[in-house]
């Protein structure tokens, strides 16, 4: 947990690891937004954030004064902060890193997966079906993402548990903790390096085998440092996004009855219910790191100092999205970022969408009636990715 | 969008290589419009003329892409 001082100037003090922003941020940054399109804070050793769509669009496209090369916010900096590419690469190194990737990420290339993601729902769902409730959190949205990926990577989805520890460290503990960091990081790359070692005796129908098959721009077979790279952010990257994604999508659902009764007589709502979910409830805060100096929309830029590139505001922002506080799930124009801009465009961003639909689908399909338990508390994440860590639900309609 | 309905009226897209980032959007929306090569990036299908049926289907593209990466000419 965060042991800075509670903030009292938002504007000139922001702190996102705060309570406050944690359980509601969306006012928190309409009051940025009207005091400014980029605030600062010294708290984490100097830290940017551009309030509005138009700066973070500004900041997204210009790699040349941001770099990747630190993508989390955090108290501590690491002298030479582990590399997972394409997300954590500038150009020119980016774009052959990133090309490598997308093949397997393309909407009809997750379409084959479909099927299984859907088996996975109803396995999940078939274990608390006759209970009066459930925690969806943790028994549902958590693991349809994990083992999802474990599927791609051909790895076993029993080994879910320890990949859901490693990122919790990295992404929550390792704010303030870099020793935890390492930690999980150097484990993560001992899992995969054995992984890697037994494809090499006997390769295999999967993403990892694909990975290692893989040749670069010269030609050129990858680094076992480069594979190991990519295979850490793939599980970093895809794992409690989708997990925050569907859980706050359920959150909405349950405690907006009128949407789900919409979504259930109309199911041919749901691509964009989901579009809508994504620009709302955006799980995903990325950052950049300042290297020269510049200025962004009007406002100085010192190098140095670490930016928190917040899609989730900029997907909040009234000049962009017409009533931007409100969810509309048949809402039309909708160029939300909650997947980023520019060249870090997420690689999986069309694996979470199949997986959002399907989850909401099969969950409504069995479960059309739920709401908030009120004798329990939603809790969500902090920092880096926000969504619904506990989510206590009772099914059926109140007696 | 019905300012766009006119009969008389030909549209052409184009999908901006440079800005593209393969959000595809466009091919969720307008699947008829455009196509993704191996990487998820977009292009326009054929030509990039509109037949009168599908005009609604590119302005929604359109107005739905991150990268503001669809042109539309109007002819």
């Amino acid at each position: 947990m965060s042991e800075r001082p509670p903030v009292t100037d938002w504007v000139n003090d922001f702190d996102h690891t705060d309570p406050r922003w944690t359980e509601n941020p969306y006012p928190i940054w309409d009051e940025l937004r009207s005091a400014s399109p980029l605030v600062h804070t010294d708290r984490f050793l100097g830290c940017y954030m551009p309030t509005t769509f138009a700066a973070v669009k500004e900041i997204s496209y210009d790699t040349d004064h941001f770099s990747s090369r630190r993508i989390i916010v955090r108290n501590v900096r690491s002298a030479s902060p582990p590399p997972a590419p394409p997300i954590t690469s500038d150009p020119p190194e980016h774009k052959p890193a990133k090309r490598l990737l997308l093949p397997p990420f393309t909407p009809d290339a997750v379409a084959k997966l479909e099927p299984r993601v859907r088996a996975i729902c109803n396995e999940l769902i078939d274990a608390f079906i006759e209970d009066d409730g459930c925690d969806a959190a943790t028994a549902y949205t958590k693991h349809i993402p994990v083992k999802t990926i474990c599927h791609m990577l051909g790895i076993p989805e029993d080994d879910s548990d320890i990949f859901i520890r490693w990122i919790h460290e990295i992404l929550e503990l390792g704010i303030n903790d870099d020793a935890i960091l390492m930690k999980a990081v150097f484990e993560m790359s001992t899992y995969f390096a054995g992984h890697i070692a037994s494809r090499k005796q006997k390769p295999t129908d999967d993403l990892i085998t694909t990975l290692m098959n893989a040749r670069d721009d010269k030609g050129q077979p990858l680094s076992d440092a480069h594979v190991l790279g990519s295979l850490r952010l793939l599980l970093i990257a895809g794992i409690d996004t989708t997990w925050s994604a569907i859980g706050a999508a359920l959150w909405h659902l349950a405690t907006h009855p009128a949407d789900r009764d919409r979504l259930l007589a109309e199911p041919e709502l749901m691509p964009t219910a989901i579009e809508e979910f994504l620009r709302a409830y955006s799980p995903v805060t990325m950052a950049r790191e300042v290297m020269k100096e510049t200025s962004i929309a009007g406002c100085p830029v010192k190098p140095g100092n670490m930016v928190l590139l917040s899609f989730p505001a900029a997907n909040r922002d009234p000049s962009v999205f017409p009533k931007a506080d409100r969810v509309m799930i048949d809402r039309k124009g909708n160029p939300h970022v909650a997947f980023g801009l520019g060249i870090h465009r997420c690689v999986g961003s069309n694996l979470a969408r199949m997986e959002m639909t399907v989850a909401i689908e099969e969950w409504l399909k069995r479960i059309a009636s739920f709401r908030l338990d009120p004798s329990q508390k939603v809790r969500w994440s902090e920092g880096t990715v926000r969504g619904p860590r506990s989510l206590p639900l009772l099914f059926g309609k109140p007696s | 969008m019905s300012d766009h309905l006119r009969a008389s009226e030909t549209l052409k897209i184009h999908v901006d290589q440079d800005k593209c980032q393969g959000h595809a959007r466009c091919k969720a929306l307008a699947p008829e419009l455009f196509e993704l090569d191996d990487y998820g990036n977009a292009h326009e299908t054929g030509d990039g003329t509109v037949p009168t049926a599908l005009i609604d289907q590119a302005w929604l593209a359109k107005s739905n892409c991150p990268e503001n990466a669809i042109v539309i000419d109007e002819a």
